[in-house]
């Protein structure tokens, strides 16, 4: 069935939502497509807060100082100032609908501190606010009655004459492919953690907008760029808070040694993630860990901290490895956690494509450059959900719906079918998803090598190869699974594909790029920005973009 | 460790597995939910694995035809509330070891729910009740520029992070006794959400949502039976939220109903007596000039006569009831 919207947002977290309400105030007739209910979208997992230069003696020049800073000098300047002035009216608008933050004695909005942060700037719901923040959001979406449509999978964005005019969407529930056709396509569908063994994120996080937007034609930017947060579960893999950090917490090797202080004198604990990620690893490489961990050592921050301020964390820790964090130091290690790359977009979300918006963690304006400060990512989707959204709605307000798109429906249908057709090879889907995320953790994790990288592309070829003979385990029409773990596998393949490119073009370290060949960063080279635009069959184009330059030159990074 | 696995399939389609056994209907009021086909499945996984890791693993490796929706696998997405041995709980919070009786352990999706698929149900009766509490704040009058916070101390926001915690996995609703025979009572979920907004100093509408939740199908159709308390997976106790929202209603004058009235009478015929008066608690509940309320309890109450239940027709006072007077003097309030 073909329906007709003036903005379609792909993606239901808190960039896809508060775009999707910043396009409804703005009188688009907006829909939101998005593979799982909106409230199981993976934003409610970050924990720690957001971050504004909101209280006094604080300032949005020292907040973009620190986000410059903590992105390796990668970020531009240009838009980590729009994010960082923008900020406090953004964070003041979620408080008036509702959240429930944190409050000073005064009554006023209270902070914690934070990694990176010059001075304690993050606002918080105790260690759900992401949760906190994704309920007020979608009850506002209710409020305002946009329609969504629910554990829709999108297949295909729709392209018209090289502009962006929708999407194919199969729903889970019937079977159904159906056309959805619009003016603009606002892609907000968040991270690509499943291509990372381990990783933090949930296992939706497949990368689909990456590849739906790569393969309409929008450049992927600074791909290599992906985060390893210093502090996840033993064995599992789950997030730990930064803000334990944040309201005290020490890390600890085997030898119960603050180790931070040989690498990070100043803000110990609170380096930036990098940082103390390369520095666990450090300790863990030279026969300081405890069974490839360190500890996150709570205990002195007392019982009364750690139920009211990081309860969720409590209680995951007793649930997953038995531990009492109030009463025993919590193993520890860096995970993957974050793409700060992805689709290069401007500061309204547009992208190189006519019609085509992106936001959140899909997106890269670039606020993130090569390492996202903690209590960043939630800012970057509530201000540039927002933006692509009144974007999305101001250009769908002078532009002609399509009124085609019926071939592209037809083509994913055999393109489905195909896939339902395929005969069993022994080739299973899970199989090599997981050689192809523990390769990437292995090769392409927290250390890249030349050679590592080079294995890594001709092992992705490789998994490429194999793809083509992944059959779908399930032929049943309603909530077919197996279908879409198939595809959201090849838009892993691409992500994969961008992440390693990219890794191998950039000839130095900088932020989450350590290249143990080009150990050091340099600003002589690779001041720029890495764009991956597909070819098709051929291999991506390359381009670069200088970084955009305000008043921060770069300078040596020490914490 | 190997553990065993009972997963309740279903399948629209009538695509089955031949070793997918037909089980028992479900009793009543859940027998008009389709009868499940059981298929046994053994997986081998550390001690410590959660009932989500058997699925998965079942999933990724045994029987890609397996549909169960989970994403974040650590209670933070609310996606797995299903049925593990006969009541709802988050499979990624529910330990193999725990849950293993008599050597296996058997999941299905509960069947206070519609069933869409396996262990996918339809969760649109939860939606559809959380959207009718009006779940938003009405925001008080000023509302302070957009550069300030609305003022409030911390210990009433503090206070909402039990209802904000709520992850809508529905596993109170799956098993709440009040909504599996009368599927229009709001629910523990939508109450507790209802209580959230409510109880927040910055909601214009406190006065107005009180009203709207005393209606039939409110606060007041909770039966207390306490599923909700026990299976929340985050510890929001919907049945506390829902005693808070009935005194707050109260309060706010909103006593011309029968919930109340039953209250009202529980308390007064202990006050009297220091027990409760049966016979007198149904027409005081429903309202002595009620007449067709209280002929609609007629039936019910010719089945408690043919079945023996009948309470006694003259009600005696306990031995020092006189002390118990003094109790509720004491109390003070609304029994004074």
């Amino acid at each position: 069935m073909t329906r007709d919207h003036d903005v379609l947002v792909l993606g239901a977290g808190l960039a896809g939502m508060r775009a999707a309400l910043e396009a409804a105030r703005n009188g688009a007739d907006v829909a939101i497509v998005t593979k799982v209910h909106p409230i199981r979208s993976h934003s409610s997992a970050a924990q720690g807060g957001i971050n504004a230069a909101l209280g006094e003696g604080d300032s949005w020049e020292s907040h973009a100082f620190d986000t410059v800073k903590g992105s390796d000098y990668l970020a531009d300047q240009d838009a980590v100032e729009i994010m960082t002035q923008e900020a406090p009216r953004d964070i003041i608008e979620f408080e008036h609908m509702g959240v429930i933050f944190y409050r000073a004695p005064d009554g006023k909005l209270g902070t914690r501190a934070f990694g990176g942060a010059s001075q304690a700037r993050t606002y918080f719901v105790g260690d759900i606010t992401g949760q906190a923040l994704l309920v007020t959001l979608y009850d506002q979406i209710l409020k305002a009655g946009v329609k969504v449509y629910e554990e829709w999978f999108a297949t295909k964005l729709l392209m018209e004459n090289g502009a962006c005019r929708g999407l194919v969407a199969l729903e889970m529930l019937t079977g159904e492919l159906h056309l959805l056709r619009s003016k603009a396509v606002v892609v907000a569908s968040g991270g690509l953690g499943r291509l990372y063994e381990p990783s933090t994120n949930a296992l939706m996080c497949t990368g689909d907008g990456y590849s739906l937007a790569y393969r309409a034609g929008a450049p992927l930017m600074d791909m290599a760029m992906v985060q390893y947060h210093p502090t996840t579960l033993a064995g599992s893999g789950f997030l730990m808070t930064e803000a334990a950090r944040g309201e005290g917490a020490y890390l600890l090797n085997s030898e119960g040694e603050r180790f931070m202080k040989r690498y990070a004198p100043n803000k110990m604990e609170l380096a930036a993630r990098d940082v103390t990620s390369r520095a666990e690893a450090t300790e863990i490489a030279e026969g300081r860990g405890i069974n490839g961990n360190v500890l996150l050592d709570l205990r002195h921050l007392g019982p009364d901290v750690i139920l009211k301020k990081l309860p969720q964390i409590h209680e995951m820790a007793i649930d997953y490895l038995g531990i009492d964090m109030i009463k025993e130091p919590v193993p520890v290690r860096p995970g993957m956690h974050y793409q700060m790359g992805g689709i290069k977009t401007d500061v309204s979300g547009a992208t190189v494509v006519p019609g085509l918006y992106a936001a959140g963690e899909v997106a890269c304006v670039s606020v993130h450059g090569g390492n996202r400060l903690g209590a960043n990512s939630l800012l970057d989707t509530i201000v540039f959900g927002r933006r692509s959204g009144h974007a999305s709605a101001q250009y769908a307000a002078q532009t002609v719906r399509s009124g085609g798109g019926e071939d592209l429906l037809q083509s994913e249908q055999a393109r489905l079918q195909g896939l339902l057709d395929r005969p069993y090879s022994g080739e299973t889907c899970a199989g090599l998803r997981l050689e192809l995320a523990t390769m990437m953790d292995e090769k392409v994790g927290l250390y890249r090598s030349d050679e590592g990288l080079h294995e890594a592309l001709d092992q992705l070829r490789e998994f490429r190869r194999r793809y083509e003979n992944v059959a779908v385990g399930d032929k049943s029409r309603v909530f077919n699974q197996a279908l879409t773990f198939v595809l959201e596998l090849g838009f892993l393949l691409d992500c994969g594909e961008t992440i390693i490119r990219d890794a191998l073009i950039r000839k130095e370290s900088r932020g989450a790029h350590t290249h143990v060949d080009y150990p050091d960063r340099n600003d002589e080279d690779w001041m720029v920005h890495t764009l991956l635009t597909d070819r098709g069959e051929e291999e991506p184009e390359i381009s670069h973009l200088p970084v955009t330059i305000t008043r921060w030159k770069p300078e040596v990074r020490t914490y | 460790m190997q553990f065993t696995i009972e997963v309740g399939r279903y399948n629209s389609d009538g695509n089955y597995a031949p070793n997918a056994v037909p089980g028992e209907p479900y009793p009543p009021p859940w027998n008009r939910s389709p009868v499940r086909r059981y298929q046994t499945y053994t997986v081998d996984l550390p001690v410590h694995a959660v009932v989500l890791d058997a699925l998965i693993a079942i999933r990724e490796y045994q029987d890609p035809s397996l549909a169960v929706r989970c994403a974040c696998r650590s209670a933070i997405c609310g996606s797995c509330a299903m049925w593990i041995n006969g009541h709802a709980h988050l499979a990624c919070k529910s330990k193999l070891q725990e849950f293993t009786k008599n050597g296996k352990t058997r999941v299905e999706s509960a069947p206070s729910m519609p069933v869409i698929r396996d262990l996918v149900c339809d969760m649109q009766p939860f939606w559809d009740k959380h959207l009718a509490v009006k779940p938003w704040l009405q925001a008080k009058e000023p509302v302070p520029p957009s550069d300030q916070e609305y003022r409030v101390p911390n210990a009433s926001m503090e206070e909402l992070i039990q209802e904000v915690s709520c992850i809508s996995c529905g596993a109170c609703l799956m098993d709440c006794e009040s909504f599996a025979v009368n599927p229009d009572f709001l629910g523990p979920q939508a109450l507790a959400q209802a209580y959230r907004y409510a109880g927040d100093p910055r909601d214009a509408q406190t006065k107005e949502r009180l009203g709207e939740y005393s209606k039939p199908g409110g606060v007041w159709d909770c039966t207390h039976c306490y599923e909700c308390v026990t299976q929340c997976p985050k510890g929001v106790a919907p049945l506390e939220q829902i005693l808070k929202l009935r005194r707050m209603a109260v309060d706010a004058g909103y006593t011309n109903n029968a919930g109340t009235r039953h209250a009202d009478a529980f308390a007064s015929s202990v006050k009297h007596s220091g027990r409760l008066n049966e016979l007198t608690l149904m027409p005081k509940s429903t309202g002595f000039f009620n007449i067709v309320g209280q002929l609609k309890t007629l039936p019910s109450a010719i089945n408690m006569i043919r079945a023996g239940k009948l309470p006694p027709l003259i009600h005696k006072a306990i031995p020092g009831v006189n002390r118990i007077k003094a109790i509720f003097e004491r109390v003070g309030g609304r029994f004074k």
